[in-house]
């Protein structure tokens, strides 16, 4: 009965969402006042439909219905509650109805947000999310189903596969997803801007905070990926340029871009056709991103078996969408004249810089990304590309935008000086270079070149990012939220820097064979192996090693890795055991028995590794920080006062 | 400098810039860039001497060696015409084992062995690297066994969810 209803609540979400997109669309475009009024009513149906459709699946799995296939498919009687609920997204159909889900709860959010917009405009924002709804909806129930039975029914599922299993990833695809799907909002934005034929600073204002909520849900979500993928899968690494990863990263790269010119559109009214392809290219990216995935066109980590017909139908909706976003773009675009000019030295400059810059990194993921399927449709051999690409390609941009930054941050609007800071960023400069180089041959007794250049270049942008809120306060002027968000975003960049400097100068990994009792010297660390013993876990059996670390003879740590044996899958999974030491993330994995008393067993240190993912939410909530500003609010506020005159007449 | 010039400049630096950084990322791509061959192509002698590349291929039944304590093992990847025997030192990937399909990156050495330094396997039953698919397919079409692993079903529908394969890197 449940999956039957889910199914059918899922049907009347897709018929409210075309009510949604018409009357989004074709009532202001019409002038029918009524349609207009009517989106929002749509919009809320389809979002209780849509939950009643999740909440259905949830209850299946909960209840381990496994007359429904998808159930049977990824959910056992042995698997604990958690992860029953959280197999919901553990496979293809479910997460495309999570990204539903996730869309439905972003277009309500839109929704009472938009009633401090003009009506027609909001309307047209609601529309336009509508259409992207429409098109996700259809295609979950032409070829990805959720709901369907099998018959007869499978006496016990065929368990969610064990690498999921696992808290961060449980979390990882909703908060990713949020991510992605927002970019949905900064396209509908974009879209209806286009469509009035209108765009001003205000409607930058009115679009900066959902595009900054949604590029830090991303980076959240990146993180969160790049943690399971470092001690989950076992191999000891926190990025390894997977199609999938990449596919995460170029919206984020493209929606980091978007924001800054935002900001430009926003305090000088420049830049306005080149932020409205920026918004429809960080949305197609992320689309681009679920093609990618859930195709199988890649091989990747996250590879779900491939179904052409699902790649089809996602490619001609893509090529739909993006399609006529950027019709819609050639045709209004050049209506959208921006009069005002700027120093060569200015702000604006730099954000520029930024953003080109930002741009073409995406470009060069893009390309490494793309290059094996390409080179294999040319049918010029099987390539695969790895990081010896993308590692040199992608720093080519991020050393150019690193180094501009502390400058950009500090330079004024519209005039090209940088007042009375150029003597403070001289001095910031000078102290990064003195403590990068004392840090880089001072503690550790090597490194590359790269070393001391990444180490100087964080550590002036976290010091340069400290300059304006440090004046601000001094001279008794007001912090607003925005400011503060900017820098802590900024610092969290800079640490970032600072950390992926430290990881790939001074990782150590080494793989070897030890008896038990014997013991390695990796690093400053010895690392004494105790033997091994059955391990018997909820729904596997598995081996547990004991590995005994020690520095200097002092103890640090007891590390516990196990060789997991899923009973259902019979898949074998390795689950390494991790210790933070002094900044240093210790990793132990547990091999194969190699005979005459011996173990494989991989060891890597990696220093300042945590401080990747710190540094990545730092950013994150420096964005929700910025985005939580009173001049968004109140920029709506007054737009409810005084009302809506600027729309209609337009409209 | 007029505005004029000044907004030229602009415009000329930043396409001198994106230039100069799409020619270097294209000559990366060019030297980094990794081929895929399977061990008919090995067989052939198409592999450039001396280069790094990817071997796929399914593990030979019976055909892994280890000498008891060591790290290094042996085994051979076959496409069921041709065979080339593999060397690798370090932790074998979870799902690595005979009869199931493995991609591993490396060089051959003088006297025809493939040297590992990094050896993936695939992380589920039903789940191949496509390149490995379409090479089985090609080199043994129909007269396929019952005793080999089918290659992935056409339709998703009833096929698990996420399927990696787990690279294992070497010291």
């Amino acid at each position: 009965m449940l999956p039957e209803l889910g199914h059918f609540a899922l049907i009347l979400a897709l018929l409210l969402a075309a009510l949604q997109a018409f009357f989004g669309i074709a009532g202001p475009g019409l002038g029918r006042e009524r349609w207009t009024g009517a989106v929002t009513s749509a919009v809320a149906g389809q979002f209780v439909m849509v939950a009643t459709a999740v909440g259905c699946l949830i209850a299946c799995f909960v209840n381990e219905d496994f007359s429904v296939r998808y159930v049977a498919e990824n959910s056992n009687s042995a698997l604990p509650l958690f992860y029953r609920v959280t197999a919901l997204w553990g496979a293809h159909e479910g997460s495309l109805l999570l990204w539903i889900l996730l869309l439905a709860a972003w277009t309500v959010a839109v929704a009472i947000g938009a009633a401090r917009l003009p009506r027609r405009f909001g309307a047209r924002v609601l529309g336009v999310l509508g259409v992207v709804s429409f098109g996700f909806l259809l295609f979950t129930l032409a070829t990805s189903n959720p709901f369907l039975r099998l018959d007869p029914p499978a006496g016990d599922g065929a368990d969610l596969n064990p690498i999921l299993q696992d808290p961060a990833l449980a979390v990882h695809p909703p908060i990713l997803y949020t991510g992605y799907v927002g970019f949905a909002v900064a396209f509908a934005f974009a879209c209806a801007a286009m469509l009035e034929g209108r765009l001003d600073q205000q409607w930058a204002r009115w679009t900066r905070p959902w595009t900054t909520v949604a590029w830090a849900f991303l980076g959240c979500g990146i993180a969160l990926g790049s943690f399971w993928a470092y001690y989950e899968l076992g191999w000891g690494g926190f990025w390894f340029w997977d199609p999938v990863e990449n596919a995460s990263f170029m919206p984020w790269l493209v929606g980091t871009a978007l924001i800054h010119s935002l900001a430009v559109t926003d305090k000088r009214g420049l830049f306005k056709s080149w932020t409205l392809l920026l918004a429809i290219l960080a949305f197609s990216l992320s689309m681009l991103g679920t093609f990618l995935v859930r195709s199988g066109v890649l091989v990747s980590v996250h590879s779900f078996a491939a179904d052409p017909a699902r790649g089809i139908f996602i490619l001609v909706f893509l090529a739909l969408m993006i399609g006529g976003a950027l019709t819609l773009y050639a045709w209004r675009a050049p209506l959208l004249k921006s009069t005002a000019g700027f120093d060569l030295g200015a702000r604006e400059s730099f954000l520029l810089f930024n953003n080109v810059l930002l741009v073409v990194a995406a470009a060069t993921v893009f390309a490494g990304t793309l290059a094996p399927l390409v080179s294999d449709a040319l049918q010029l051999g099987t390539v695969s590309v790895g990081p010896p690409y993308f590692n040199p390609t992608f720093m080519l941009s991020m050393l150019p935008l690193m180094a501009l930054l502390p400058l950009g941050i500090n330079a004024a609007w519209k005039r090209g000086h940088l007042r009375d800071r150029q003597r403070t960023l001289l001095m910031t400069l000078a102290v990064a270079v003195i403590l990068a180089v004392g840090v880089a041959f001072g503690v550790y007794a090597h490194g590359a070149v790269l070393t001391p250049v990444g180490a100087a270049l964080g550590i002036w942008i976290i010091l340069a990012s400290l300059v304006d809120p440090i004046d601000r306060w001094r001279r008794r002027l007001s912090l607003p939220r925005a400011v503060l968000g900017m820098s802590l975003a900024h610092i969290g960049l800079g640490l970032a820097v600072i950390a992926l400097t430290t990881v790939q100068s001074f990782t150590v990994e080494r793989d070897v064979a030890l008896a038990a009792g014997a013991s390695t010297r990796v690093g400053s660390y010895d690392f004494r192996f105790d033997g091994v013993a059955p391990v018997e876990g909820p729904n596997y059996d598995a081996i547990g090693g004991t590995i005994t670390v020690t520095r200097d003879g002092a103890p640090v740590a007891v590390l516990k890795p196990e060789k997991r044996q899923y009973w259902v899958q019979h898949q074998a999974i390795t689950q390494t055991s991790i210790h933070m030491s002094r900044g240093n993330n210790l990793l132990v994995a547990l091999g194969d028995d190699l005979g005459a008393g011996r173990w494989s067993i991989r060891i890597q240190i990696r220093p300042l590794v945590t401080l990747i993912w710190l540094a990545a939410l730092i950013m994150a909530l420096g964005g929700a920080l910025a985005a939580s500003d009173r001049r968004y609010r109140s920029a709506r506020a007054a737009e409810a006062v005084a009302p809506t005159a600027a729309g209609e007449a337009a409209g | 400098m007029t505005a004029r010039q000044r907004r030229m400049t602009l415009v000329i630096g930043i396409v001198a810039g994106v230039s100069i950084a799409g020619a270097l990322a294209l000559s990366a791509f060019r030297r980094n860039v990794t081929f895929f061959f399977d061990p008919t192509q090995v067989a052939a002698g198409q592999v450039p001497p001396g280069e790094g590349f990817r071997l796929g291929g399914m593990v030979s039944d019976g055909s892994l060696r280890r000498a008891p304590g060591s790290l290094e093992v042996r085994f051979t990847v076959t496409d069921f015409s041709h065979d080339v025997p593999v060397t690798y030192t370090g932790v074998l990937p979870d799902l690595f084992r005979e009869g199931a399909g493995v991609v591993a990156h490396g060089h051959l050495g003088s006297d025809g062995t493939f040297v590992a330094d990094e050896v993936l396997a695939k992380h589920d039953e039903k789940y191949m690297p496509p390149a490995v698919a379409r090479s089985l397919k090609r080199r043994h079409g129909e007269s396929r066994t019952e005793s080999e692993p089918a290659a992935p079903p056409p339709g998703g529908a009833a096929s698990p969810p996420a399927a990696p394969p787990t690279p294992s890197t070497g010291p």
